[in-house]
């Protein structure tokens, strides 16, 4: 990730906001930042939405297409994640200097939806065996000012719940050889649940107490971070320890349930957010990437 | 240039001199002048000079002569000052300084010859773009809410608590690493989050407009004052006070 350099005095005055629970902006140690979501940014895709954290800006985009399930699982069908750091958000991601960040955070987002919870993957099956929708998750980060996790994975619970899937109809003639149809009417198409998408939280361990959204002067104060993956029950779906310092377990029990907290209340305002836009219908205002 | 328009290739302020147009640019890198003063971070340790960062086109480089020997010796620097460079200033360190001369490339040379430049200690430093600060006769300010504030003509603001008592003899050299009082504190934040939404609307940066803000801001919360609406609210506090300020 974009780092930034932090003298010696500097981190002694985050390390010792963080304690006394006063961070640079003025934050509490568990506030987010000022955040706007968008969704249907982009036309040729099947859903679309855009984040801005504070100054992370993520764009993710979800295309649904028609192929083969998994032997495994021939009645469901699966989500295919892609992370493009686009040179856009820092000069050190030009050409394939952002690679191995994108690869981490595809695995990343991998894990975290590997459960057969978090979306109903057997609505995605056309003809069990053979046909299933795939729906390609595409994440383009723009502005990277830390806290990537929390905004791709937030993002990409609005852009699934944008996400219009066609309505297919499987028709079968003389010989047995299977059609699949479209329907011809553009609107009639299948929306997806999204009650169980998790959203990830990520802490980060500043001296002895840990912060969410943590900016990259925080993060560059920090010598490990916890990722916890959360749903709206509180059920959690993924934990990764990342960084390079240590965690002792009673540190790490305590950031869980602090996550599993903040991830829940994360939850309930998006759904609010997000069916009051989709109520604007129509007439709603774009203000998309200028403005 | 086509028939009758000039167009020029920066957005930014016209001004013209007569049949001289120039265009002060809004976003731009930092074009240093002698005599600036500026805050910078430390790239880069070399052999007998520190390479600082200055939101310029270039490093800027700060000489080993140009800089206070601890105890304020005058001599020669020899081969163990050499060796002992970085002790006292190493990569990431803050520091403030004045442009003292600008090399033939465009780069700048500075200088902390003087006790109120040097390492800064604790503090926030807060990034914004050289355009927005004015120029005026100092640009070191103790605030009467609290806080003292360096506005660098680079863009570089730094924010830190006023030190109890003035330091003689250490001239930057001495940081103290003590923890800084929750109330101070709490101003810092919000001087900070002032300077952000001064920036986001394009205000010129001097005393007098930071404080303005800082006393319309004190009816939200600190971390209120980021938000969209509360920032255009305190900015058009702000820019009213400042109006009447003036005529």
């Amino acid at each position: 990730m974009a780092a930034v350099q932090v003298s010696e005095a500097e981190k002694v005055y985050i390390v010792h906001g963080v304690r006394d629970d006063l961070r640079l902006d003025g934050r509490g140690c568990e506030d987010y930042r000022h955040m706007e979501i968008e969704t249907d940014v982009v036309s040729n895709t099947d859903g679309s939405a855009k984040i801005s954290l504070g100054l992370t800006d993520v764009l993710v985009g979800v295309k649904a297409e028609i192929g083969k399930p998994k032997p495994m699982v021939p009645d469901e069908g699966y989500l295919e994640f892609f992370v493009d750091c686009s040179a856009n958000a820092t000069p050190e991601f030009e050409g394939r200097g952002g690679e191995e960040l994108g690869v981490e955070l595809s695995n990343t987002l991998y894990k975290v939806f590997n459960n057969r919870h978090s979306v109903d993957l057997r609505s995605l099956c056309i003809c069990p065996g053979e046909n299933c929708w795939v729906l390609y998750v595409d994440v383009l980060l723009l502005q990277c000012d830390g806290n990537l996790f929390d905004a791709i994975s937030i993002a990409i619970k609005a852009a699934l719940f944008n996400t219009r899937i066609p309505k297919v109809h499987v028709s079968e003639d003389e010989e047995g050889v299977k059609e699949i149809e479209l329907s011809d009417d553009p609107y009639d198409c299948m929306r997806l649940n999204v009650e169980n998408v998790p959203c990830v939280v990520t802490l980060c361990k500043i001296g002895h107490r840990h912060v969410v959204d943590a900016t990259l002067q925080e993060k560059a104060c920090s010598v490990a971070s916890l990722l916890i993956s959360v749903t709206h029950r509180g059920m959690v779906t993924c934990v990764r320890k990342m960084g390079g310092g240590s965690l002792d377990p009673e540190s790490i029990f305590e950031m869980t349930e602090a996550g599993k907290r903040v991830g829940k209340a994360l939850h309930a305002p998006l759904m609010e957010l997000l069916q009051k836009e989709e109520s604007l219908g129509k007439k709603r205002q774009k203000v998309g990437f200028l403005g | 240039m086509d028939e009758d328009r000039l167009t020029a290739s920066v957005a930014g302020e016209v001004e013209r001199v007569n049949k001289l147009i120039c265009v002060k640019p809004l976003k731009t890198r930092y074009n240093g002048e002698v005599g600036d003063v500026v805050v910078g971070r430390i790239t880069e340790v070399q052999q007998k000079r520190w390479k600082v960062e200055t939101n310029s086109r270039l490093d800027s480089v700060l000489l080993l002569s140009s800089v206070n020997l601890p105890g304020g010796e005058l001599r020669r620097r020899s081969a163990q000052d050499e060796l002992a460079m970085r002790d006292y200033l190493q990569e990431g360190d803050l520091i403030s300084a004045e442009v003292q001369s600008i090399f033939s490339d465009g780069a700048l040379s500075l200088h902390t010859r003087s006790l109120k430049y040097g390492k800064l200690g604790q503090g926030v430093l807060v990034l914004l773009s050289p355009s927005l600060v004015k120029r005026q006769k100092t640009h070191f300010h103790n605030l009467p809410c609290g806080a003292s504030i360096i506005l660098g003509n680079n863009g570089f603001v730094w924010l830190y608590p006023t030190p109890a008592q003035q330091d003689e003899e250490a001239g930057g050299f001495y940081t103290s690493m003590e923890a800084v009082s929750l109330s101070d504190r709490e101003v810092i934040s919000r001087l900070r989050n002032c300077l952000l939404a001064l920036a986001a609307h394009k205000v010129l940066l001097y005393d007098t407009s930071v404080l303005y803000c800082y006393e319309a801001s004190l009816s939200h919360q600190i971390k209120d004052i980021l938000k969209p609406e509360i920032t255009e609210e305190i900015i058009l506090e702000t820019r009213q006070r400042l109006v009447e300020h003036e005529g």
